[in-house]
């Protein structure tokens, strides 16, 4: 399924968020989406799920949801939003309750996400338990176990420190490989983004519009670090940005 | 290296860093709750034997505990006990269970909002006791009456507990719900009520509280048989050994309560950090 988003603009009372926004989000690609803090990337994302609405333009999912899709738009948060009270089983599990599955089925849904995210040991325990990157990988699973249309991944990886995040990043990479999806990664992270994304989006500090759309072709299971190519991209995308960040952080300072 | 050489560095003296952590940590103490309450016994029971204080000040606490015993052995304790049990749990119950739905109203509901929170911000600081003589009309001067004090008392702190607890849910697993599609009853029940128990079972621990005293308030105004009833007959006749025993079952019943509270709160809230 694709996503296409038609001049959509945005704005909260006086201050304009996004601007004229159009954009096609491919099948089977991942769309990285970068830009300064408070350019409303996260706002977009909100747009893309149907959390908000903007208040021009449209959102347009186009094409048929794949078989035994349960909900099309899932997302994977930043903090993680798993409920405290529920067990790693019991989290997936409250995404599957409302459809009328028979036990038997939920609980197979439910072993075979934890066995593709490497949670299979960790099925009876409590969040409070669980490390930050393995809350992420529960999250995770629990986007796979509804066999999402499309991924919206809100700075997934944000709130982990750098070993973890890489390490995720390279689940998220063999994930990807195995089954390709379709996903919207929203990050401020560059690394990230040149790692991740077949299409990188750089928006403009606020309000947020389409600076330039960046395509990286090199698979994703063969990029390196130390790859001269992606350091280049990486390099361009920085220069997008840097001046854009700097501006973004002196409006801020100034209250602007 | 060089940190070595100058630690070695005679002309300059070396203190060792003074200790300025540790402390504002409350820690499990084991038994000194008792120990208070030994010693405070200890010292009533010497006084009113050794006379310097008067038998019309205190009763000695052999004796109150000799009233206990007796109290217990003629079957009067049970059939005392019994009536104020039923009372609080029956009272307590129905309160709190019309305060935890109206709560969640309010929490989740904004014209509930806007028509109860001043309502019960009006109801909370009536004393419910000034009330009584117009429950026993409206309820009947049995059980009745007695049932709506405790209930009526335990309701308005139940609602506000609720209430804020509600509000205080976090709202990005509010939200998380929204995106996977659950339903409003799925969220409600899987994500706001529970989210919401650490602050219920708070106001739990406070409306319970306020549930005995208005038992024993209840009792006194007009019961046959009860802890309330007890207390004030012994009162009346200034027999202070049956009085004391009394206001000792009211403690013991509020320790109790309150032990039940703890339990279920580790039961139910194993998941806390």
């Amino acid at each position: 399924m694709e996503i296409r988003l038609d001049a959509v603009g945005h704005r909260y009372d006086a201050v304009e968020v996004l601007r004229d926004i159009s954009l096609t989000i491919p099948a089977g690609k991942i769309t990285c989406i970068i830009g300064p803090s408070g350019c409303g990337k996260s706002t977009l994302l909100r747009f893309i799920g149907g959390l908000e609405q903007p208040t021009l333009g449209n959102v347009f999912q186009v094409g048929e949801q794949p078989d035994g899709c349960l909900n099309a738009l899932t997302y994977i948060f930043q903090d993680f939003a798993l409920l405290p009270w529920r067990t790693v089983a019991g989290n997936i599990s409250l995404v599957l309750e409302d459809h009328g599955l028979p036990k038997d089925r939920i609980d197979s849904v439910i072993t075979d996400v934890l066995a593709r995210t490497n949670l299979s040991d960790f099925a009876n325990a409590l969040p409070k338990q669980l490390s930050g990157g393995m809350k992420q990988r529960v999250a995770i699973a629990r986007a796979l176990a509804v066999n999402p249309a499309v991924l919206l991944m809100d700075e997934p990886l944000s709130a982990l420190d750098s070993q973890t995040r890489d390490l995720l990043m390279e689940d998220l990479v063999s994930l990807w490989s195995r089954t390709p999806f379709t996903a919207v990664y929203v990050t401020h992270n560059l690394q990230e983004a040149v790692r991740l994304g077949h299409q990188i989006v750089v928006l403009s500090r606020r309000p947020g519009r389409i600076h330039e759309v960046v395509t990286i072709d090199a698979p994703l299971d063969q990029r390196r670090t130390a790859d001269p190519d992606l350091q280049q991209k990486h390099d361009h995308l920085w220069h997008l940005m840097r001046d854009e960040a700097r501006a973004a952080d002196a409006e801020l300072v100034h209250g602007a | 290296m060089a940190l070595e050489t100058s630690a070695h560095d005679n002309d300059t003296p070396a203190r060792p860093v003074p200790y300025r952590g540790g402390g504002f940590r409350p820690r499990h103490k084991r038994g000194v709750g008792l120990i208070v309450f030994a010693i405070l016994i200890a010292i009533a029971e010497l006084g009113t034997r050794q006379g310097w204080i008067s038998a019309l000040t205190l009763p000695k606490p052999s004796d109150v505990f000799w009233t206990l015993v007796e109290f217990w052995q003629s079957g009067r304790l049970t059939q005392n006990l019994f009536p104020s049990l039923t009372r609080l749990v029956v009272g307590a119950f129905l309160g709190t269970l019309a305060g935890i739905g109206t709560g969640l109203m309010i929490g989740l509901f904004s014209a509930a909002r806007a028509g109860f929170v001043p309502l019960v911000a009006a109801i909370f600081p009536i004393p419910k006791i000034a009330l009584l003589p117009l429950f026993v009309i409206w309820f009947g001067i049995d059980e009745g009456s007695k049932y709506a004090l405790i209930a009526f008392g335990t309701f308005t702190p139940t609602v506000v507990a609720t209430y804020g607890a509600v509000d205080n849910v976090d709202r990005t697993l509010i939200r998380m719900g929204q995106s996977f599609g659950l339903s409003w009853m799925s969220i409600v029940r899987k994500i706001v009520l529970p989210g919401a128990m650490p602050g219920i079972l708070s106001g739990l621990r406070i409306s319970l509280a306020i549930a005995i005293i208005l038992l024993v308030a209840a009792e006194m105004l007009g019961a046959e048989y009860g802890i309330g009833a007890y207390i004030l007959q012994a009162g009346s006749l200034y027999d202070l050994d049956r009085l004391f025993a009394g206001v000792v079952i009211l403690s013991l019943l509020g320790v109790v309560v309150s032990f039940g509270v703890g339990k279920l709160e580790t039961r139910l809230l194993r998941w806390r950090v």
